[in-house]
């Protein structure tokens, strides 16, 4: 056997040896008293650490550390939508092209990003209402949003429609439809009317946020930002797919 | 969803906490700190990764951050502990002040190791990615704290100084 050395003891005191390396170690300790000893000491100084300590789990939760104190989410969205005005009314970029950040836009896209992280990782409750009820999800949502909306079909690239669900924004509601490709990778799309002439479009823009990246981009009027823990080219090329389907 | 994954986690902080500060209201005061950062940060948590992890991770940022400038105030909390009173009643409690004592008798960075291995049971792994070290030195920090420990616990019944108080 190869020697035990001060991490094989470690792990044994853990309890987390390999059975056969565990063999090992109670041979070497079979020799030597003192260093059983010693692992019993440690054994018993971890229990007393749980007995000291546990009861703290039974402890009822202060009230301050269940509440989510100032700034909340949907301050954030509030933030992000009053942002997209300005960025709307600025921009005139050459649709297609993909551009650099301008400087009031990155709230869009982390609203959107953040929207993302909270719901992406849902395994029960994805969506409020599922793909199988497509017509009535697209049905509620145009009338929440107040815009005939169009659900992308991204079949074709590997991502089905999940469903989706509605979010509050400060200029009205917020439509977030998710999409999840055979691995269970998830991306979203999330669409808020915008007030404006219509003027204000833009090209692709794309921020990194954290692991998620979105690509957006405001057209006639709605603002559209796409989500997901992908590679930015990946991204793009899904971004492309949506935004043709929704301008045909 | 997000304010809800983040409170199953808060009892595991609050032990936690409390281990590694000792004063009840100093621990309350950490994990609050600790769950206001992890609120505002939600969206750089990446979805499917470790929350526990994550969570520890920052706890451990705002304690060096802002915890260890009045550690020697909680030492003196802690040496009010009323040992005596407790010895003197019960034979079980003694041996668990020894403990706690010598909890804190320990380099912060060997408590913030042992607690996670021993107390929140964490694997090694996880230790390394919570506290942002490689995980030989978890095991190397492990050992001296166990080691430590027992000596300070030993030595309680030969009154050896088990911290110096500034």
């Amino acid at each position: 056997m190869t020697q035990v050395n001060e991490d094989d003891l470690q792990a044994y005191v853990d309890g987390v040896l390999a059975v056969a390396r565990r063999t090992d170690v109670e041979a070497y300790l079979a020799e030597r008293p003192d260093e059983a000893e010693r692992l019993r000491a440690y054994r018993a100084q971890d229990a007393a650490l749980r007995t000291l300590f546990d009861p703290v789990l039974a402890e009822p939760i202060p009230p301050t550390m269940t509440e989510r104190p100032a700034r909340p989410r949907w301050r954030t969205y509030a933030l992000a939508a009053s942002l997209l005005v300005v960025g709307a009314g600025a921009g005139w970029i050459v649709r297609g092209i993909v551009s650099p950040l301008a400087p009031a836009a990155p709230s869009f896209a982390r609203a959107a990003a953040i929207a993302h992280a909270v719901y992406a990782p849902e395994v029960r409750h994805p969506v409020e209402v599922g793909a199988d009820q497509e017509d009535h999800l697209v049905k509620w949502l145009s009338k929440r949003v107040g815009t005939e909306l169009r659900v992308p079909k991204l079949g074709p690239l590997g991502f089905d429609l999940v469903g989706g669900r509605l979010l509050s924004g400060p200029q009205g509601p917020v439509a977030q439809f998710m999409y999840q490709d055979p691995k269970g990778q998830r991306l979203t799309l999330y669409i808020s009317a915008q007030k404006g002439d219509g003027r204000g479009d833009t090209a692709f823009r794309f921020s990194q946020e954290d692991r998620v990246s979105v690509f957006y981009w405001i057209d006639h009027n709605y603002g559209y930002a796409l989500s997901g823990e992908f590679r930015r080219d990946a991204l793009l090329a899904v971004a492309n797919a949506v935004y043709k389907q929704l301008n045909p | 969803m997000d304010s809800h994954v983040i409170l199953e986690h808060v009892p595991r902080l609050r032990r936690y906490a409390r281990a590694l500060l000792g004063d009840r209201y100093a621990a309350d005061d950490l994990v609050q700190d600790t769950l206001e950062r992890a609120w505002n940060k939600f969206h750089l948590w990446r979805p499917g990764s470790d929350l526990r992890a994550w969570l520890f991770a920052i706890m451990h940022n705002v304690f060096v951050n802002q915890v260890r400038s009045r550690r020697s105030e909680i030492e003196r909390t802690m040496e009010e502990l009323p040992a005596i009173a407790v010895r003197a009643t019960q034979s079980d409690a003694l041996e668990l002040a020894d403990v706690e004592r010598a909890l804190h008798g320990l380099p912060d960075e060997q408590r913030e190791v042992l607690l996670l291995v021993a107390v929140e049971e964490m694997t090694y792994e996880e230790v390394s990615r919570a506290l942002a070290i490689p995980v030989g030195t978890v095991m190397s920090r492990l050992s001296r704290a166990r080691e430590r420990m027992r000596r300070l616990i030993a030595g309680t019944q030969q009154a050896v100084p088990l911290k110096v108080v500034k």
